[in-house]
């Protein structure tokens, strides 16, 4: 079911550039690694999930920490900031 | 001193009773690293001026009578692990000059008993691999035979325990990551029960099978450091509750899943029933077990590994930390920058993982995976209502040459065969030293792995120090 993959459509949708000269061997590698998990089909498994075994137990929303007392080292680690915030390039274009 | 044979127990007598001091074990530490470091490549990073300073701190603690079992003892830490102020790279180009801004859980835990931080280990890009060769920076080279690696993806941390270079190390198992290299190593390598040790502070690759654990020279000295990290924490979303169940007296009934064994080379087939047989004669009931989806277990794993590792490393994106590729509009500095900084292991992960979570996929990838997984884990409920624990080799073969498996990733998925269902069903497993075979004139460690219930580390500790 997977002799065909789109790499380079999965490749955007994953928000990750692919030098023309890795794509072809992505195109053995991917399909030979999704036929191999494709074992899984055979397995008499319920349809339904049940609900699994591990559960996230949330912390209580309380004790805030001070404002502030994290934004500088926070800022730091980011590429590129302007004040207290961290620019980005603009994401919106009126430019079609 | 000898630290080819020394223990932490030994080193805690030796510096409460003032034979040596914490300076003086890690100046020997230091000392062993600058030998041999530049052939084995275990460490990315040494941190000789802060450790000597950790040291001098340890040795007033042990003054005044103060000292814990962790005191002046000199560890390693996978470079996956954060401790503020430091680097912790994950073995990336991404995160290369990336400093945490705060100190994972157990760090906070080890500084509070004076440990010493020798540095950061060398491991698998993201903890993705088997091998230590996906390294961004090089691969880790086996100290039992430098043309072999060490396994993975902890493989510098158990590389530096067995070559000297640590008196023991944290790493993080998501498919056998600890236990695979402590086998290949010839040193003990524990995966707690997924909960019990806090995950706040990991960099994340698989977040349904990673785990923090510990790797020494032996049981009692990975169950010390063990000891010192476990327990409940609010940081963690998916840590347990405090537990720590003693092994049941009188049962001593351990089981083989002699079906799912099939793919072993003859010697270490034969190292396994010989070690088998040290614990019969030691009063061990030996039964066969039927865990019937672990047929299943790799397949499912390298589903659910990459669909969790694709999800956790989208937060790489050269926008709040790390390497960033300059474009013009955001997305390219998106795809530009994850293009720079990701090797091709974790590239086929993303793109593997991005597949089977995709529209039209999800189904038949990775609900399905989420539904077998369920099976194996409800097999190892079952097993484990008729035997203590459950053995098996930790892997199919001794380790490899480097370079060995690079052409062709699923012969690499192979050797996760006997790792990977422990992470899936989430329970514990510590692999120990068990025995050696014979490759190219070179005596290769191999590994003896045993499983515990959910909460059991005490009782596989009790079965590691009989083999």
């Amino acid at each position: 079911m997977t002799d065909k993959v789109d790499i380079a459509a999965l490749a955007k949708l994953a928000r990750l550039d692919i030098p023309e000269d890795e794509m072809a061997r992505l195109e053995t590698e991917i399909p030979a690694i999704l036929h191999f998990v494709e074992t899984i089909q055979s397995a008499n498994a319920p349809k339904e999930e049940k609900s699994p075994a591990h559960r996230n137990i949330m912390r209580k929303d309380e004790n805030p920490i001070e404002s502030g007392k994290h934004t500088k080292a926070l800022l730091d680690a980011a590429p590129a900031r302007a004040g207290n915030r961290i620019a980005v390039k603009q994401v919106i274009s009126r430019k079609k | 001193m000898d630290l080819s044979t020394l223990t932490i127990t030994e080193a805690r007598r030796a510096l409460d009773a003032k034979e040596y001091s914490a300076l003086d074990l890690t100046n020997a530490y230091l000392d062993a690293i600058e030998k041999k470091n530049g052939e084995i490549h275990a460490y990315l990073e040494v941190w000789a001026d802060s450790a000597r300073e950790e040291a001098k701190a340890a040795d007033a603690v042990i003054a005044a009578g103060k000292s814990q079992p962790l005191t002046g003892i000199p560890i390693a830490v996978k470079d996956n692990i954060l401790i503020e102020g430091r680097i912790a790279s994950a073995a990336s180009k991404i995160l290369e000059n990336y400093k945490a801004s705060y100190d994972a859980t157990v760090i906070s835990k080890l500084k509070a008993q004076g440990v010493v931080f020798l540095g950061r280990t060398n491991m698998d890009e993201f903890a993705l691999g088997s091998s230590t060769e996906n390294s961004a920076y090089g691969p880790t080279k086996n100290p039992h035979d430098t043309s072999r690696v060490p396994g993975g993806t902890s493989g510098g941390s158990a590389a530096a325990v067995a070559a000297g270079m640590a008196l023991a190390a944290l790493g993080s198992d998501t498919g056998g990551s600890i236990r695979q290299p402590a086998a290949f190593c010839g040193i003990a390598g524990l995966k707690p029960t997924y909960g019990a040790v806090s995950r706040s502070g990991l960099i994340a690759a698989a977040s349904s099978l990673d785990q923090i654990g510990t790797l020494g020279k032996n049981v009692e000295d990975a169950k010390i450091l063990f000891d010192a990290v476990r327990g409940h924490d609010a940081m963690d979303s998916t840590s347990l509750p405090d537990a720590n169940i003693p092994p049941k007296a009188g049962r001593k009934a351990i089981g083989v899943p002699r079906e799912f064994l099939t793919d072993l080379t003859p010697e270490i087939r034969a190292q396994f029933e010989s070690t088998l047989d040290t614990l019969k004669n030691k009063g061990y009931t030996i039964v066969d077990v039927a865990l019937p989806s672990l047929q299943y277990a790799l397949a499912v794993y390298y589903i659910i590994n990459p669909a969790e590792v694709s999800t956790n490393l989208a937060r790489l994106d050269g926008i709040r930390y790390g390497l960033s590729v300059p474009a013009d509009v955001i997305g390219e500095v998106y795809s530009k920058t994850r293009a720079a900084g990701f090797g091709p292991e974790t590239r086929r992960r993303v793109l593997v993982g991005t597949f089977v979570l995709s529209s039209g996929y999800a189904d038949a990838y990775y609900r399905k995976a989420r539904s077998v997984r369920e099976l194996i884990r409800a097999d190892f409920a079952k097993a484990f209502e008729t035997v203590d624990a459950i053995v098996m080799p930790t892997t199919p073969s001794p380790a490899f040459k480097l370079g060995e498996k690079n052409s062709d990733p699923v012969s690499l998925y192979l050797e996760d065969i006997f790792t990977v269902p422990v992470n899936l069903a989430g329970v514990p497993a510590i692999s120990v030293p068990g025995g050696t075979v014979e490759r190219d004139g070179k005596k290769l460690p191999v590994g003896f792995q045993i499983i515990g219930a959910w909460g059991g580390e005490q009782t596989i500790f009790a079965i590691g120090k009989d083999v």
